[in-house]
């Protein structure tokens, strides 16, 4: 079988023994979880390893492990097509990593814990599909997979005004689906010249490069809008803030970790590849929205006090960066985007899990309301700090690496008025510290606040309607450690050590790099 | 050549890996006893600094030295990102006269701290933490002196931000502290941000990072005239400027240059000991040598950022001094005069010239001889102020007095240190001192006088300070709680590094900064300017002198004047209030203007207009839902009005 079909049948199998499993016996399910998610990264892994062999040796196709079963054919040619390049490799170990830190940080969902794990599984069928699909049918239809199943995770399992949140986040995004669904099928309908059978193969579209380019200019910004809504772009991002805010730890994990890398990823495979004429022609309009979510997120972040509504803009001006990066139509910015996806994935994956653990025992996210928590959960709190120095791009650690290579990349461009934009970009640099640290100094530094100290035990006191509660606190249990070490380490990786990862995207970006010059 | 090579690794790899082990498992491993911590930290910075000496040695005496002037060495250079083919970041070592003079400095200094913390952070919840930053702190200044590329200083930059934002919020708990050590970030960062741009805008137009080739001179023009660089004017500046100008400030965020000094007073809310080492020795001066190293740049090719870098360090130096002489807490005006001091290696760096012909560039040689003493003795004064803390238990001036009886040592040390950054003979500051300002002098007069009244000004605040210390009246607090003399682990740093101030004039050690250290590598023999050196020490001795009629003992002249100058004295003792403009624009204009109109635009208009489709839609669907609603008698009435209205468009048309 192909590698990249084993990572979606893993997935089904692991579906499947979920369903078999009773419903009350939750360590088997965890375990299954924890087993099966185990086998997906060791694939990830060697998947990673093996596309470098085969590089090494040689290979110069554009996608390898490729495979392709025709589905359907006739009316409409629709083929199961499979394939990666460097981008889509790096976004595979990328969702390998976030899924299993996601299913040690779900290891406490107690309610309905069998119902919860299936639909995460979906959810990741969904995410590994998209990402090893050549074909847009295929792609298209994994996309919609993952998008379902964020409605029931956060309705059902999420906290605060949930229902609110499930049913904004997706309508926007199925919103945005529907733009992207016209857009696919534009290019489809355009993906051969006059006699040619028309193809869904993304490869074979962009040899045909048969679609005339007053179409182009219709069917450019329909896809890339249609990403864009999941890429977090201004001004189609507020479902984001309301949708993290809601849902439960692993899903924000998973959502802000993988499912917005499925925008930026498809804006640059689709929208950007099969419509180069068009996107040479629009992209200033998207660099200006793109440009204006990176402050505009940052400044945004800066006054939010639900430390989910924080990650969350932050995640706007990060996922803006990468947009704004691919737009750029170089090379070294495109690498720097695709290594922004990366580092953000892992750190803001990083940030929701913390901020779950804290708030699964503090009860409330608020800033005003917390202080002091380096005494009392030091283990979670240098994490916390860890992961905000990631995101304040910290040499070391993935995020500088990305930003980098974002900007000096960006900053090649030859017109006057992008360099310009680019050096508004930086200040998001400043931006990110001062949120980060008011977090950071906020809540885990300074005396406690809240908090009393009984013999050796430290509760939360919190007030609620004039009743007070107590809530034990303590620092990360087992899994919790797996969960932040794992993508902790991650990010140290990619931060010290960078050069065979850029590389290895790098390699892939250079003919798209070139056709889009 | 092979040996310091191979050596060479060492200086970067052990503190890193030291950072690693003891932030690691530090905690754990010494729970019971975090000295050992302290002690492997020691053990491994030793070996940092022992090869440190080595290579230094090495190349000044032995390898350096090419056909006339001293040579740049790669001794190694690790590809670790690379962007496209030229544009590449390493992460190398290179070894030349000033960075391997500042490996002397920084690991003298640096393990100089590590010994007294033995003593001084005794006990101290998160020793072990202490040390493990001490480590990442290290690493990350050697990796910034030692860097070959451009980029890779930027790297180590910020490692050096980060590390000093982690031991100023050492203690944690303590708002106070971590709102300095948020200062001292977000205000480093904010130039840090200016110093990224300036990269760029170089790295677009010569397309390299590579010091060797950014800073190389021929023919009496730095190379990058021959890239686009040359000629390219933006807004009628030229890009060159505007890029060196942007390096710069860059530099002046790390050495708190005015506008960006207002976060190295409150970074002393850390433990004195890193103050010591990171706020007074090293780090501060990180800017000063980025300048030093883009100097051929600066110097060929943006000669109007040079002057203004003059300018603004004049500025800086006046203003701090003035500051430094209102303070009582004892940190802090030991905070301003690094402000000044590091304002005058600026001054000396803008006044000086390229070759070594006729001593053209005594300023350059004299603004790292200034590093390397006030280094020393600044260290000195800070660690000494320590040990005073240690034994008063606080940082204001007005909880001690009289100490010289208690303790002899500490008195001595910073005698000689005070005496030193007052530029007397034969200590080392009056020879650094002096070299600078006879290069302001046959540069620019206005400088001259701006840093030659600076000189009395320092003589006069370090000996108030001094005074009030040692001598003035008799606490009585003492009485119930004597001071006493600091353990032999802090007392060993203090005469060290008072060793170091002491033995400039002699013939062996004084020819060495101009024979070795200048900007085009070459070396010359440096002639005693008397005049301006006797004028120089007359400046100070008036200082001294003055600080003697006032602090010697307790009396009312101070007030006096403090009260006849009343206005100048308020303003200064509040900073000239820079800190308030700056929280008047931070709070007031970013915060409290742009962020949350921003978040409320967002909240209300952009999302707001979201909820109104969805509102528009509803609405929509709850009028059209009536159309179905199974009533016979509705939907014969609709099928009437349907079949008239088609009739009535038949019938017309």
């Amino acid at each position: 079988m192909n590698i990249l079909s084993a990572f979606v049948v893993v997935l089904l199998v692991m579906l499947v023994a979920v369903f078999l499993i009773p419903g009350e016996k939750k360590n088997a399910i965890r375990w299954t979880m924890a087993a099966g998610s185990m086998v997906i990264l060791g694939l990830a892994g060697y998947l990673v390893w093996d596309f470098l062999a085969q590089r090494e040796a040689g290979a110069t196709d554009k996608f390898l492990f490729a495979d392709s079963t025709v589905w359907y054919e006739g009316v409409i040619n629709i083929s199961y097509s499979v394939g990666v390049d460097g981008v889509s490799v790096a976004m595979i170990m990328l969702s390998a990593i976030v899924v299993i830190t996601g299913v040690f940080a779900s290891w406490a969902v107690e309610d309905k814990a069998k119902e919860y794990f299936l639909w995460f599984i979906m959810l990741s069928i969904g995410v590994f599909g998209f990402f090893i699909s050549v074909d847009l049918f295929t792609m298209f239809l994994f996309y919609e997979v993952a998008l379902i199943p964020m409605y029931l995770l956060i309705g059902v399992w999420g906290s605060g005004d949930k229902e609110y949140a499930a049913m904004k986040l997706t309508l926007m995004l199925m919103g945005g689906s529907a733009f992207l669904m016209v857009g696919i099928f534009g290019i489809y309908y355009f993906s051969a010249e006059d006699s040619g059978a028309l193809t869904f193969n993304l490869e074979e579209i962009a040899a045909n490069a048969a679609m005339p380019i007053e179409w182009q200019r219709r069917f450019f910004p329909l896809t890339f809008v249609g990403f864009g809504v999941l890429g977090a772009m201004f001004p189609f991002h507020t479902w984001s803030p309301d949708g993290h805010a809601s849902a439960p730890t692993a899903v924000s994990m998973l959502h802000a970790g993988v499912l917005m890398k499925l925008g930026g990823y498809g804006c640059f495979r689709v929208a950007m590849t099969l419509m180069p004429e068009a996107c040479k022609e629009q992209a200033w309009i998207f660099i200006v929205l793109t440009g204006i979510s990176v402050v505009y997120g940052a400044f945004s972040a800066c006054v939010q006090n639900d430390l989910k509504y924080i990650n969350a803009y932050s995640s706007v001006s990060h996922c803006g960066l990468v947009l704004f990066a691919l737009l750029m139509m170089n090379q070294t910015a495109m690498t720097g985007a695709i290594l922004q996806m990366l580092s953000h994935g892992l750190m803001t994956a990083l940030f929701f899990a913390l901020i779950g653990m804290i708030y699964g025992q503090t009860h409330t996210r608020d800033i005003r309301y917390l202080g002091g928590l380096m005494q009392v959960m030091p283990f979670l709190c240098v994490c916390y700090v860890i992961a905000g120095m990631a995101s304040l791009g910290l040499p070391g650690l993935s995020g500088f690496v990305a930003e980098m290579t974002i900007f000096v990349g960006s900053f090649a461009h030859e017109d006057l008025f992008h360099r310009v934009l680019v050096i508004g970009g930086c200040t998001s640099i400043v931006i990110t510290a001062v949120y980060i640290l008011r977090v950071v100094g906020k809540i885990l530094f300074g005396p406690l606040y809240k908090i009393e100290k009984v013999g050796d035990q430290y509760n939360y006191v919190s007030e609620h309607h004039g009743e007070v509660h107590h809530y034990p606190l303590r620092d990360a249990i087992w899994y919790e450690k797996i969960a932040t070490i794992g993508l902790i380490v991650s990010i140290a990786i990619i931060g010290l050590y960078p050069v065979w990862i850029s590389d290895m995207i790098s390699e892939s970006l250079e003919a798209v790099a070139a056709m889009l010059n | 050549m092979e040996t310091i090579t191979n050596l060479s690794p060492i200086i970067l790899a052990l503190p890193f890996l030291m950072f690693l082990f003891l932030g690691l498992c530090g905690n754990k491993l010494f729970k019971s006893n975090p000295n050992i911590a302290g002690w492997i930290g020691t053990a491994g910075l030793s070996v940092v600094a022992i090869v440190s000496y080595y290579i230094a040695i090495q190349y000044f005496w032995v390898e350096g030295k090419g056909a006339d002037a001293y040579q740049q060495f790669v001794l190694f250079n690790h590809e670790w990102l690379k962007m496209t083919d030229n544009l590449v970041i390493s992460i190398g070592f290179m070894l030349d006269p000033i960075s391997a003079m500042m490996l002397v400095v920084i690991s003298t200094v640096s393990l100089m701290v590590h010994i007294y913390s033995l003593g001084y952070m005794h006990g101290e919840e998160g020793f072990q933490r202490y040390y493990a930053v001490l480590s990442l702190f290290t690493f990350a200044m050697m990796g910034l002196v030692v860097a070959t590329n451009i980029f890779q200083m930027y790297i180590f930059w910020e490692l050096v931000g980060v590390s000093s934002f982690l031991l100023i919020s050492f203690y944690f708990i303590k708002p106070s502290a971590v709102a300095a050590a948020k200062k001292a970030f977000i205000v480093t960062r904010f130039a840090d941000m200016f110093f990224l741009i300036g990269i760029l805008i170089l790295s677009y137009y010569t397309n390299t990072f590579d010091f060797l080739k950014l800073t190389a001179v021929s023919d009496g023009h730095a190379t990058l005239v021959n890239t686009k660089m040359c000629g390219e004017m933006f807004m009628g500046l030229s890009v060159t400027s505007i890029a060196m100008f942007l390096i710069f400030l860059g530099g002046a965020g790390k050495s708190a240059m005015f506008p960006f000094h207002i976060w190295l007073p409150d970074a002393m809310e850390g433990p004195t000991p890193a103050s010591a080492l990171i706020h007074a020795a090293t780090m501060v001066v990180a800017g000063v040598f980025l300048v030093a190293r883009m100097f051929p740049v600066y110097f060929f090719e943006a000669h109007d950022v040079l002057t203004i870098i003059g300018y603004i360090g004049a500025f800086t130096s006046l203003f701090a001094a003035i500051i430094a002489c209102t303070q009582t807490d004892i940190k802090r005006v030991l905070a301003f005069s690094t402000i000044s001091q590091i304002a005058y290696m600026f001054v000396a760096l803008a006044v000086s010239g390229y070759t070594s012909e006729h001593e053209a560039c005594l300023g350059y040689t004299a603004s790292m001889w200034h590093l390397f003493t006030h280094a020393m003795f600044k260290a000195c004064l800070f660690l000494g102020a320590g040990c005073i803390i240690h034994a008063v238990h606080s940082n204001e001036m007005n909880a001690m007095g009289n100490l010289r009886k208690f303790m002899p040592i500490a008195h001595i040390t910073f005698l000689v240190s005070c005496l030193a950054i007052a530029g007397i003979p034969p200590f080392s500051g009056f020879f650094s001192k002096d070299e600078i300002l006879v290069a302001a002098f046959e540069h620019d007069k206005v400088l001259y006088a701006c840093q030659a009244f600076v000189a009395g000004l320092t003589a006069f605040y370090m000996f108030r300070l001094y005074f009030r210390i040692f001598w003035y009246s008799e606490n009585p607090a003492h009485a119930h709680h004597t001071p006493h003399e600091a353990p032999m682990n802090m007392n060993i740093p203090l005469i060290v590094l008072s060793v170091f101030t002491c033995f400039t004039w002699l013939d062996k050690v004084f020819p060495f900064f101009p024979e070795k250290i200048t900007a085009d590598r070459v070396g010359y023999e440096l002639e005693t300017n008397w005049i301006i050196a006797i004028a120089s020490i007359l400046v100070a001795v008036v200082g001294i002198a003055i600080a003697w009629v006032l602090y010697l003992k307790k009396n009312d002249k101070p007030d006096m004047i403090a009260g006849k100058l009343k206005c100048l004295y308020i303003s200064a003792s509040h900073r000239f209030y820079i800190d308030e403009i700056y929280l008047f624009i931070t709070r007031k204009i970013i915060f409290g203007g742009i962020c949350v109109a921003i978040a409320w635009f967002d909240r209300h208009i952009i999302d707001g207009f979201m909820n109104l489709l969805a509102w528009i839609s509803r609405e929509l669907s709850y009028d059209i839902r009536d159309v179905q609603s199974g009533n016979l008698q509705q939907y014969a009435w609709g099928f009437l009005v349907g079949v008239l209205a088609i009739a009535m468009f038949a019938i017309n048309y």
